[in-house]
């Protein structure tokens, strides 16, 4: 039976099911009607309500029902109060979606769906991220919106944008058929990288909400790769992101200065998260069905295996990106695969399959483009024009620390 | 749910036809309608006359102006309509994008504003916060 419990205990509470629970509920609330924003605001009234009566009634033995419980009577409170007769339709969809919460049973759990709604290809591709952050992590705006280097404002417009038109549009909150889901998953996942990136972004890992947007990715992609486990990409983008988020520790000096790769302690790497990421890819392997995140992760993982076992694996790394670059056809993978290129047959012919990229007009303003430009040009002997574009990728990077050792770099060449 | 999706398209490639591909582009149209009610999701549908044909009225200052010609002017005009009842947007994206009208042109999908007294006076109430 629920027993009283402490302020700091019921804190505790609220937070476990607040992170594993949230998401589940809303899902749950909002599968009918789709009603995202009706079912937040239900959830977060019924969260407010629990931090007060738990510590006078005690926790209960089932904190998700109990919240349950009453974020419906919230829900259907909200569709009372907007009209005064609640249409019968409208009101049975509130009702209709709860199951009888004083036998307690597990909630389905149905925040796959509510992922693939808030990545739909109706919704913009630019508030996914955000709008999966929100809906199944219940993130505030507010914190979402700094990662994203948005206005809390305009974050929070769009995302109720977003979900008015999940509403309005009839998007449903579930799963595609069989012949949808490859190429909806694939929404899903970008997605997650891109929540993720705009976390890994913040490399000194100085910036809290950041950071820990690197997590909630990897929380996310663990939840596809739990209700779908047979699908290849998804675990490959699960060991991307592991083998990312391994290194972090190692990427600044105590100092806070950039590491490379190359000059990074691997002592400081987590072996935990690579040892998980090896076997996320190689069980995706199995699969028998090749995409862009278990590309990028099998490149990660030789960087890994060079700096480990000593070995020299750039022919593999190689013949990685030609794969990559097949597939997706990216500048960013083409400017890469001319990196790895000079390991293997040298500067200058990696200049060459540099220039190639040139042309492409989406890697003008891209620093790292420029940067390797400019180490390629110094590894030529053509020191006057590396200085050129290191002053470009300088111009164009946004991390002080990044920014200081390309300095270094160019302060190095000969004038 | 009920589904609008209209046909926006360049009228003057149907002219440019020859008559054995206007016959080939009609019966597409009329296979694909035959589908829709084959399926039971058919409401409505109708092809309209070229836009040349459009006349628009407004009312400014009280005074009722008509002037010739469509609304937009631009080289992809709406040319028709379907009116389908289906669950959700998936099932609308999935009947759109089997129509002919995506191969030489564009679908456009909205989802109809279904009225009540009740509802009408809550989706206003919503679209003012939303905006806010």
């Amino acid at each position: 039976m629920a027993t009283p419990c402490s302020g700091a205990l019921v804190q505790e509470t609220a937070e476990a099911v607040a992170r594993h629970s949230y998401g589940k509920l809303v899902a749950f609330l909002a599968a009918r009607s789709g009603n995202l924003a009706a079912a937040e605001d239900a959830l977060s009234e019924a969260f407010a309500a629990a931090l007060e009566d738990w510590p006078r009634n005690g926790c209960p033995d089932n904190p998700e029902a109990w919240l349950l419980t009453v974020a419906r009577r919230k829900l259907i409170d909200a569709a009372r109060r907007r009209k005064n007769e609640a249409p019968a339709e409208e009101y049975e969809l509130a009702v209709d979606t709860l199951p009888d919460t004083t036998v307690q049973r597990e909630i389905p759990d149905r925040r796959l769906g509510l992922m693939f709604a808030c990545a739909h290809p109706a919704i913009d591709a630019g508030i996914r991220a955000p709008l999966m952050l929100q809906a199944v992590l219940g993130l505030d705006a507010a914190r979402i919106a700094s990662a994203f280097l948005m206005s809390p404002t305009a974050m929070g417009q769009r995302l109720v944008r977003a979900k008015t038109k999940i509403r309005q549009a009839g998007i449903p909150l579930k799963v595609p058929d069989r012949e949808e889901l490859p190429a909806r998953l694939e929404t899903v996942l970008d997605a997650i990288y891109a929540a993720f990136s705009d976390g890994w972004l913040d490399a000194a890992g100085t910036d809290a909400s950041r950071r820990d947007l690197a997590e909630e990715a990897i929380y996310l992609c663990r939840l596809v790769t739990a209700m779908l486990p047979t699908e290849a990409e998804a675990l490959g983008l699960l060991a991307l992101m592991l083998y990312a988020e391994a290194r972090r520790k190692a990427r600044r000096s105590p100092e806070g200065a950039y590491i490379a790769l190359a000059e990074q302690d691997i002592s400081l790497w987590d072996r935990g998260r690579i040892a998980e990421a090896e076997a996320a890819l190689l069980r995706a392997s199995t699969m028998g069905l090749i995409g862009r995140y278990q590309l990028e992760a099998a490149i990660q993982s030789a960087h890994i295996a060079r700096r480990r076992e000593a070995v020299n694996n750039w022919p593999a790394v190689v013949k990685l990106y030609d794969a990559l670059l097949q597939l997706t056809g990216s500048p960013v993978a083409a400017i890469n695969r001319a990196v790895a290129l000079a390991e293997t047959e040298g500067p200058a012919a990696a200049l060459v399959a540099l220039n190639a990229v040139s042309p492409d007009p989406r890697i003008i303003d891209y620093q790292s483009y420029w940067a390797a430009r400019a180490d390629l040009l110094a590894r030529t002997g053509a020191h006057r024009e590396s200085r050129d574009a290191y002053e470009i990728a300088i111009g164009l990077e946004r991390d002080e620390s990044v920014r200081q050792v390309l300095e270094q770099r160019r302060a190095q060449l000969q004038r | 749910m009920q589904y609008l999706l209209t046909l926006y398209a360049d009228e003057s490639g149907f002219t440019r036809m020859t008559p054995e591909q206007q016959q080939q582009g009609l019966a597409a149209y009329m296979a694909y309608t035959q589908a829709l009610q084959t399926a039971g999701v058919l409401v409505g549908r109708n092809r309209l006359r070229p836009s040349s044909t459009a006349t628009t009225v407004r009312s400014t200052n009280g005074k009722t102006q008509v002037l010739d010609g469509p609304f937009i002017e631009s080289k992809e005009q709406l040319g028709g309509y379907y009116l389908i009842d289906v669950p959700n947007l998936d099932a609308a994206l999935s009947w759109a994008s089997k129509c002919p009208g995506v191969n030489h042109g564009v679908v456009e999908i909205r989802a109809i504003w279904e009225m009540s007294p009740t509802t009408h006076q809550y989706e206003t109430h919503e679209a003012a916060a939303s905006a806010r």
